[in-house]
């Protein structure tokens, strides 16, 4: 039971990790029909900001965080938009997934070319000892990581919802053509999409790096953990990318304890086969149709 | 006409002539390696150690009044690229082959080696690499079949152990590792209180180390890639899991112990190389590649450092720079500081490539590597 309690929780850290890559997945989907496949380079990429901010320029760590996602927020970002989304997203969605995919693979080889093929310590944000949750040893640091991820998906949701900017996010997402007759900026909001997309990404990449160690490779495992999060969830719902997040996190780690690690990665494809098959629309999301 | 004939044949020969073919004035080793993947980390060790052979040997004369010749070519850590480099390697008629370091990668391409007569001078540690009968294969540290035995008495002896877990990463290194241990382990009776398999590669250990955690076995033997075994030390410590820690040269790298950090600290095990190796020329090779290169060796740098060293040796003993020559030379041979000081440490190798040389027991103490034993070589 201990044992189980322990993969669980451990898999629920991993999870909110994943559903901070998921929810940025959605939300690009639905303000601006942007599918993200370099979405796991989004978030192997902040670490080496902080690196560089670290090893190079011999800032603090906490000063590195804040400099990889405020750079993140630029690059990932602001420039991400303007110079591949704008002008790729004219010519359909498919130049713009294909576009994404060559982004991936830049960014990748860049980060390797430009830092370091091997891996590299990455310092973690909370400390590596263990606390007696009911009798159970449990990771401080993983309930750090459970916990900050769950704050940072708090704070979203409660912006979407409780703040006009928010509405205004959510009403463009949901049709932005009637939220431009109503007056709502939408290209602004469209920006703010990819601006809180590259934060979280920067996020995930701080929490996650510490376990992964810095790696140039790491955005491959983690953008499929996202996108398979972002289906199973429901694709059009941050809640569902919440969700599904949680949910691969927790399989993942069950599946690595119990069935073996050699198939630990099939286990959340199999997931998703699974949903598209029988719930296409995802855990939470909703049914959509289109019209002919 | 006439012109542009003998043009064309000018060319021809030009380039006929100036391949490395054709580049008699030299001796051509191609550098078979893991530059980027998995094995980044062991491979551009081996490569900085083979480079820093390579222009000693040079600056004194190079091999037999010829200069070597070092292009190195990344496997990416995929023995399929692995095996076309070194096929590719080989139509340049090279006098060895230096590398790869991963098993898979030495196995898959260890045939082409042997079919062209061409030694191949290679890091594997996979216990069945020397015993596949090629004539052309030859060690540059020990195989698990020569230092699981030792780890298995010091398991025994030194820590006591009547279970260990075994935790090894699932390809040809790994596997041999873990079937040779669990042969030594039961061989004296201790008990395998767990037997976990992780992947090449693996990002999270969370939940192996949970399972060890549950398997409560009186040391763990940690058999993994450089990477996957800092990951693994990190995620240990940070959920408490309180047992000896054990493990071969790996382990108890320099790279491990940079990127673990204070996870590293207590790890024991056997070391077969080390530049922590209480041995002048040793320490002495350790502080020129940081000087040249910046960061400290591991073990693969020495050894890509000694290959250079036993082509040479064993083409002087040979009296000549024809691959076959040199490999049946090593055969049999014993190589010795004081005729050849890049060898470092007395090496010998015997008629399957197997090596025999002094080893340690070591263990990592406030970020370093202290070598606690050294053991004696297997036959004086």
């Amino acid at each position: 039971m201990a044992e189980i309690l322990q993969l669980v929780i451990a898999g629920l850290a991993t999870g909110a990790i994943y559903a901070l890559a998921a929810i940025g997945f959605t939300l690009l989907w639905q303000t601006s029909q942007t599918i993200n496949f370099a979405q796991g380079e989004f978030v192997m990429l902040p670490a080496f900001f902080a690196l560089v901010a670290m090893n190079w320029f011999g800032w603090p760590f906490w000063l590195s965080c804040l400099v990889a996602i405020l750079v993140s927020v630029l690059l990932l970002g602001m420039v991400f938009k303007v110079i591949v989304v704008d002008p790729m997203l004219k010519q359909g969605v498919l130049p713009l997934v294909i576009s994404t995919i060559a982004l991936g693979l830049l960014l990748r080889e860049g980060a390797k070319d430009f830092y370091s093929a091997e891996a590299q310590p990455f310092p973690y944000i909370f400390p590596d000892r263990q606390v007696s949750v009911l009798g159970v040893q449990l990771s401080l640091s993983q309930i750090g990581v459970l916990l900050i991820a769950l704050a940072v998906i708090a704070a979203l949701q409660l912006f979407l919802s409780r703040t006009r900017t928010g509405r205004q996010m959510q009403a463009t997402a949901q049709n932005p053509t009637v939220a431009r007759i109503l007056g709502v900026p939408v290209e602004r909001m469209i920006l703010y999409t990819f601006i809180i997309n590259a934060a979280l990404a920067a996020m995930a990449s701080l929490l996650i790096s510490p376990i992964y160690l810095a790696k140039f490779s790491n955005g491959e495992h983690l953008g499929l953990a996202a996108f398979v999060a972002a289906i199973v969830g429901g694709f059009n719902q941050v809640r569902g990318a919440i969700a599904g997040g949680l949910l691969v996190g927790v399989i993942d780690n069950l599946a690595a304890a119990y069935v073996s690690t050699g198939y630990r990665q099939s286990v959340p494809l199999i997931l998703l086969v699974l949903f598209i098959l029988f719930r296409p629309q995802g855990l939470l999301g909703r049914r959509e149709e289109r019209a002919v | 006409m006439q012109f542009s004939k003998l043009a064309v044949a000018a060319t021809a020969a030009a380039i006929v002539l100036g391949s490395p073919a054709f580049a008699q004035n030299s001796v051509l080793l191609p550098v078979i390696i893991e530059l980027s993947g998995g094995g980044a980390t062991v491979g551009n060790n081996w490569k900085n150690g083979v480079e820093l052979a390579a222009a000693e040997v040079n600056a004194a004369g190079g091999i037999l009044g010829k200069k070597v010749e070092i292009p190195a070519v990344d496997t990416q850590t995929n023995p399929g690229v692995a095996r076309a480099a070194i096929q590719r390697a080989l139509d340049d008629k090279p006098v060895a082959i230096l590398g790869p370091i991963y098993s898979g990668s030495v196995k898959a391409s260890m045939q082409l080696t042997a079919d062209a007569e061409v030694p191949q001078i290679m890091g594997g540690e996979a216990g069945d690499l020397t015993a596949q009968g090629s004539k052309y294969i030859f060690r540059t540290s020990f195989g698990q079949n020569i230092s699981m035995p030792k780890l298995a008495n010091y398991l025994r002896d030194g820590e006591k152990a009547k279970s260990v877990a075994v935790v090894f990463v699932n390809n040809d290194f790994g596997k041999g590792g873990r079937d040779a241990i669990i042969k030594e382990l039961n061989s004296r009776n201790i008990k395998v209180a767990a037997d976990l398999s992780t992947e090449a590669g693996q990002a999270d250990f969370a939940a192996d180390v949970i399972k060890l955690k549950s398997a409560n076995a009186d040391a763990i033997f940690i058999y993994l890639n450089e990477e996957e075994s800092a990951r693994f030390l990190r995620e240990a410590k940070k959920q408490g899991l309180n047992k000896p820690m054990i493990g071969e040269t790996t382990l108890l790298g320099q790279k491990v112990i940079d990127l673990a950090g204070d996870a590293a600290n207590g790890v024991k095990g056997h070391v077969g190389l080390t530049v922590d190796a209480p041995i002048p020329a040793v320490q002495e090779f350790g502080r020129k590649f940081q000087a040249k290169y910046n960061y400290k060796p591991d073990h693969n740098g020495l050894k890509g450092y000694i290959s250079v060293y036993m082509v040479k040796a064993a083409a002087e003993k040979a009296g000549k720079l024809d691959p076959k020559a040199i490999a049946a030379a090593l055969h049999g041979m014993t190589i010795t500081p004081d005729k050849v000081p890049g060898i470092l440490m007395e090496a010998s190798w015997d008629n399957t490539g197997e090596i025999d040389r002094i080893s340690f027991l070591a263990e990592v103490k406030d970020g370093k590597q202290v070598i606690t034993q050294t053991l004696p070589k297997l036959k004086n």
